[in-house]
């Protein structure tokens, strides 16, 4: 059977991936670029029972989104720029609570207002470390509207797989971008829901070690009773500043991701088995990379493309691997310098390394890729 | 018979961090008090905090609850009652917390009118963090960063939900210990926002600085400068200037935001 096709704007995509995944409430405020999504669930969500509430501020969206997501639903907000550094401080909270949530940062310049209306690659390393405290962080960064919108399936996926805030990263060209997408039949895509805890509510603590790294998490108003702070906390999820448990659970929750990689890395890699000439790109600028690593390629040069999916964590080992086969890499971003600042730190020095930043709202062009790696190789 | 706190008290969490004479102690048995006489289901009800003395509350006792990060516990509340109507939901924290850093999460859930019963302990200090002065500090009290007195003006916190939209809107003191009970078991029975205020003492950061030699001396205060409402409606301006209105000070019927919004889902549904 065909499948159903629509012409949908990546911020749509978004949208209709969090509906298919199942989320049920989106807390928000509006924000230039990423409006459209709350938008299209304002619109979507009622007919499905779920709910919209567009809050006061991003932080009181964030913190809705938490409550939510507390009582066992999916739950989603989207913002961009300074709306994402009002979220810091509870994405933090959602990461040491270990609440399952999705944000879409769909990026735009900075600091502060920056360029409203502009793309930017700018929040790279606001996903990463954009709260205080250590933690680990899951960010993914599709590139096209098709891979928004399975994309965001998989983020809510990894929230709920390992209990914690996972981000979208879009920006503005691919957030506000058309394309034709084919629309998946339930059952196409997977989709993971929550497990209930394994055991009676007497015997449950909310942050168990011994289920692993990941301890189920029960749903408030169902018959487990527990508590929540955002405070270092034992297994029962009451506050603790004994060392060792501090320790451990701080450790635990970065291990979560890291022992994980394996699942949650996902990467592309195009014409990179010959490759001498590497490039790293991410979202709407591999976009730009592929095209010039197909014209190059009509030149005979042996250029790649190795696309991170998901950003963070770091694909760390296979570009390390790379940069062990080709000559060069080329690192070309909407900003000037941060995830090459990655890159850098991973191939420690095992070849060359040229970065390409553009801040001025314009996309960085195949030309501006090929003219750099004709300029260093 | 005495009333069974234990019933609703987290085993082997007490005791408690708060200060000999701390006021927040005397709100939490009136929460439970209220909680009972409104036979609150434990699994159905939420009790959620912010930061500070008075939002350790919820640790202590035996629901679902939720100490969340400063000020931001009316927004947290207000997802969770959105998303699950059908639960109870409570708010408790400090003045600091309520409608210092939290005022806009306060005055939009006054606002919305959803469904919450909002506690709010005010002990007119930052009481956690050393008695730094809050926006309900008496004009011209000491606090640690008011070494030669409070120069802003002070928030009534009534005045300020009813002006926000809350339909039920009530204040007592720590010394009306009985009347906690009575008003907050009918915050939980209204339908809609429910705030109410007490006033309560916090003899280490704010007594101490503010010349109340004693937990008694505050009491007193409280005892002296608390008008019923009923009298209040006899008394001129003058004669109610520092004086605390207690009792129900507002209470109204209007559409609730949970139901409002299941009638939007109807809409949405019959396109
Ligand atoms: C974002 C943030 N800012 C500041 C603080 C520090 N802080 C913790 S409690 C508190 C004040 C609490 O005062 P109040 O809400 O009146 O509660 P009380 O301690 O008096 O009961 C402050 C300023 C914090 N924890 N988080
Ligand atoms: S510092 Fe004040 S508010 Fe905090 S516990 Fe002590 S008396 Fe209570
Ligand atoms: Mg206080």
């Amino acid at each position: 059977m065909a499948k159903k096709v629509a012409l949908l704007q990546g911020n749509e995509a978004c949208a209709y991936g969090a509906l298919y995944a199942g989320c049920s409430f989106f807390g928000g405020y509006p924000i230039t670029p990423s409006t459209e999504v709350a938008e299209v669930l304002a619109r979507e969500l009622p007919k499905t029972g779920g709910k919209f509430i567009q809050m006061e501020d991003e932080i009181g969206a964030m913190a809705s989104v938490l409550g939510a997501a507390l009582t066992g639903v999916k739950a989603l907000t989207a913002s961009s720029g300074p709306g994402i550094s009002l979220k810091q401080e509870l994405i933090g909270y959602a990461c040491i609570a270990e609440i399952p949530c999705v944000i879409v940062n769909v990026m735009r310049g900075g600091p502060s207002t920056g360029m409203p209306t502009g793309p930017s690659q700018s929040d790279i390393m606001q996903a990463r470390w954009g709260t205080h405290g250590d933690h680990a962080a899951i960010a993914v960064a599709p590139a096209s509207c098709q891979e928004i919108f399975s994309e965001t399936v998989r983020a809510f996926n990894l929230a709920e797989t390992y209990r914690m805030p996972v981000q979208i990263l879009l920006d503005e060209i691919n957030g506000h971008m058309r394309e034709r997408i084919e629309l998946p039949e339930p059952g196409d895509l997977e989709v993971v829901d929550r497990q209930a805890p394994p055991v009676s509510p007497d015997q449950y603590l909310p942050y168990d070690p011994s289920f692993g790294d990941v301890p189920p998490l029960a749903a408030f108003g169902s018959e487990y009773r527990f508590h929540v702070t955002g405070l270092n906390k034992a297994a029962d999820g009451f506050p603790t500043t004994k060392a060792k448990l501090v320790d451990a659970e701080e450790r635990r929750q970065i291990r979560k991701v890291e022992a994980n990689r394996d699942q949650i890395e996902k990467n592309e890699e195009y014409m990179v088995d010959d490759a001498e000439i590497l490039i790293v790109a991410i979202g709407t600028i591999s976009r730009s990379a592929r095209h010039a690593v197909n014209e190059l390629r009509k030149q005979g040069q042996k250029v790649g493309l190795f696309r991170p999916i998901t950003l963070w964590p770091f694909p760390e080992r296979r570009i390390a691997e790379l940069a062990g086969q080709v000559k060069v890499i080329i690192v070309p971003e909407m900003n000037l310098g941060q995830m090459i600042l990655e890159v850098e730190r991973v191939i420690k020095g095992a070849c060359a390394l040229h970065g390409i930043g553009r801040v001025d709202g314009e996309p960085i062009s195949p030309s501006q890729i090929m003219d750099k790696v004709k300029e260093v190789y | 018979m005495a009333f069974d706190y234990d019933k609703y008290l987290r085993p082997g969490k007490l005791p408690h961090i708060w200060c000999p004479g701390c006021g927040h102690g005397i709100v939490l048995k009136g929460l439970l008090r209220a909680i009972d006489a409104c036979q609150l289901e434990k699994n159905r009800t939420a009790i959620v905090s912010g930061i500070g003395c008075a939002s350790r509350l919820p640790g202590y006792v035996d629901f679902n609850t939720l100490h969340t990060a400063h000020g931001r516990a009316a927004a947290f509340a207000t997802g969770i009652k959105m998303a699950q109507p059908h639960m109870n939901v409570l708010v408790v924290g400090g003045d600091g917390d309520g409608v210092a850093i939290g005022g806009n999460h306060f005055i939009h859930a006054c606002r919305r009118n959803i469904d919450m019963t909002y506690v709010i302990c005010n002990n007119f200090i930052y009481g956690m963090t050393g008695g730094q002065f809050s926006p309900c500090t008496p004009t011209g009290d000491k606090a640690s960063t008011t070494p030669y007195g409070n120069p802003d003006p002070t928030f009534d916190i009534g005045k300020l939900a009813i002006g926000a939209g809350a339909t039920f809107v009530a204040r007592t003191t720590a010394f009306h210990a009985t009347q906690i009970d009575k008003l907050i078991a009918e915050g939980i029975r209204h339908k809609g926002m429910a705030v109410i205020e007490v006033l309560d003492d916090c003899p280490t950061t704010y007594g101490r600085r503010n010349k109340f030699r004693s937990v008694v001396d505050m009491m007193k205060r409280f005892k002296e400068l608390a008008v019923p409402v009923a009298k209040a409606a006899t008394m001129s301006k003058e004669e109610l200037d520092g004086k605390f209105v207690t009792g129900i000070l507002h209470r109204e019927e209007r559409p609730e935001y949970c139901e409002q919004y299941a009638q939007l889902v109807k809409r949405a549904q019959n396109l």
